[in-house]
């Protein structure tokens, strides 16, 4: 069979998905940037084109900088508090005792339950009258009145992060355990052998498998922790005072809230760059670690 | 295995402890809510265990009672099911072929390659002219409308796991069919698919949670019973003024059950799914 008659064909077989990705998300993409040089509304008005004022005016806007840093707070504390909690338990999975299959089994719980779930089970938690954290603490008496966890701006992000943290820490556990078993057990006693302590066997022996896994992980962990939404809507919608408005809470905010589809598209865009950026620069870290470790 | 010494033991069962109460109380204290009457989930101090269980708001959530909080729960649950069924099948529609098509025919991967690199894209990004979209076609609030958008995120990753799964099947039993004068159809039918069977269940089955979890378009795009799904309604309950935080448990407890079963009784098949990604980056 020719190759051009294979390629002719494959393309023909992929024809139905590339059509419905360019509808669903090519279309949209092209039809965001052309939005965010206008003026639009997202209902009545077209819009008349502006230019980059858009773009001036939410780079230049106090609201944005400061959900930039608020997003990279949340992003980065949340990814490596997940990064260092997943490989400790991975660790731990990948001894020996009685009760580790079940154990096993059980990470998959946080992951499984739906997001939304997640959020409004800890939001119950944090509950400032009747939550389960604010008893517990008062029980055992390291607290002495009731607190209003996601009420505070202060404490409100922290809260946030430890509920992201419980759901997807088990996530990477799960792939640093998977790596952690495909280590060669006679690699593992040979070191011992030779008199590795266990500190020396790690960052050696056991740290050049897990480098590569862990790094796809922390590169899909950090854009989905740049573009949360959803936990953040469901706990705070970004409150108190604006404490934990991350950036595509701001985007929904200009485009939706407030109905300004032009300014809303070139915020979303230059989200969208952002994440762009981080990705590329990530993907070049991976390759790198791949390269030095063939 | 060598020996271990007592205190490092003590450590591993401390740890491990440690670890299943972190994982099993959040969980735990959602399900002991959704059975305890309201009086026990306001008492200070706090009762971590009904006086009497008190299993009558599934009952309330699952009756279909016209006009109460059953009605409009188990609306929201029938468009879930609905919403990410209709979205499974299309994307696996979608994925079987084109999959296929790159497993075989590296020429054309780099296609694959740009539809994967969408799931960078914020959703936010795609928002705006999706709501004006739909809008115009008249398909906000509809579930067959919101089934077509979940394609954005479903169609890329059961194509991607797809691709995979046909990489691992070789090429030269279909060569083989084809030399006996089976036709491509017959050839794919017969010999490829049922062997990538196991691949289109695992991809299938990450699908459907993937969109059973879904919230912001279904957020923006959903009004009222007519389409909303189970995560806004949860959104709706959680944020509202209903009193009874058993009655937001509970909805969270049904919500979740679907999801935690497919995780439990699939654990091998997801982790391998998910891990696959990791190792081949």
């Amino acid at each position: 069979m020719s190759g051009s008659w294979m390629t002719t064909r494959a393309w023909l077989l992929m024809l139905p998905l590339l059509a419905v990705m360019i509808s669903v998300i090519g279309w949209p993409l092209v039809d965001t940037v052309r939005l965010s040089f206008t003026d639009a509304r997202l209902v009545g008005t077209e819009g008349s084109f502006v230019g980059l004022d858009n773009y001036a005016r939410m780079l230049s806007g106090a609201n944005f900088q400061r959900t930039l840093v608020t997003t990279t707070w949340f992003a980065v504390i949340s990814v490596a508090a997940e990064m260092v909690l997943g490989v400790l338990a991975a660790l731990l999975l990948n001894q020996q005792f009685y009760g580790r299959t079940v154990l096993r089994a059980l990470m998959i719980l946080p992951w499984a339950l739906p997001t939304v779930v997640n959020a409004t089970l800890w939001r119950l938690i944090y509950n400032p009258e009747y939550g389960a954290l604010n008893a517990a603490l008062t029980q055992i008496g390291l607290l002495d009145a009731y607190r209003s966890w996601l009420g505070e701006p202060n404490t409100a992000l922290a809260a946030l992060i430890v509920a992201d943290c419980w759901k997807n820490f088990p996530l990477v556990a799960l792939i640093a355990l998977a790596a952690l078993q495909a280590v060669p057990r006679d690699i593992t006693s040979a070191s011992m052998v030779d008199g590795a302590g266990p500190i020396a066997r790690f960052r050696f022996v056991i740290l050049p498998y897990l480098v590569g896994p862990l790094l796809v992980a922390l590169v899909l962990r950090t854009i989905e922790a740049f573009k949360v939404f959803d936990i953040i809507w469901v706990m705070t919608r970004g409150g108190p005072a604006n404490s934990t408005r991350t950036l595509s809470i701001l985007v929904y905010q200009e485009a939706f809230s407030f109905q300004r589809a032009g300014s809303g598209a070139s915020l979303a865009l230059i989200v969208t760059l952002l994440v762009t950026v981080l990705a590329v620069a990530y993907a070049a870290l991976v390759r790198k670690a791949a390269g030095s470790n063939a | 295995m060598e020996r271990k010494s007592l205190p490092f033991t003590i450590f591993i069962y401390a740890s491990a402890l440690l670890l299943a109460v972190v994982i099993l109380a959040p969980v735990l204290w959602l399900f002991v809510m959704s059975i305890s009457p309201a009086a026990d989930l306001s008492a200070k101090p706090l009762r971590w265990w009904p006086q009497q269980v008190d299993f009558s708001r599934y009952a309330l959530l699952l009756s279909t009672v016209e006009n109460s909080a059953g009605a409009a729960f188990v609306a929201s649950l029938w468009n879930s099911l609905r919403i990410a069924g209709m979205a499974t099948i299309a994307a696996i529609a979608l994925a079987i072929p084109a999959g296929w098509a790159v497993s075989r025919t590296p020429a054309v991967g780099w296609s694959l390659s740009v539809v994967i690199a969408t799931y960078m894209l914020p959703p936010v990004a795609l928002a705006v002219p999706l709501y004006m979209g739909l809008a115009y076609f008249g398909m906000l609030n509809n579930i067959f409308g919101l089934a077509l958008v979940y394609l954005t995120i479903l169609a890329p990753f059961t194509t991607w796991l797809m691709k995979s799964g046909f990489d691992a099947i070789p090429r030269e039993i279909e060569a083989a069919a084809m030399i006996d004068g089976a036709s491509l159809f017959q050839t794919l039918r017969i010999i490829t698919l049922p062997l990538a069977a196991p691949v289109v269940a695992t991809s299938a089955l990450f699908a459907l949670l993937l969109a059973w979890d879904e919230f912001f378009y279904a957020l923006l795009f959903t009004s009222d019973l007519r389409a909303k799904t189970l995560t806004v309604a949860i959104a709706d309950l959680a944020g509202g003024r209903v009193s009874d935080y058993g009655l937001i448990a509970t909805a969270g407890v049904l919500a979740a059950l679907p999801p935690v079963l497919i995780g439990l009784v699939m654990q091998r098949a997801l982790i391998s799914g998910l891990t696959s990604g990791g190792v081949k980056g």
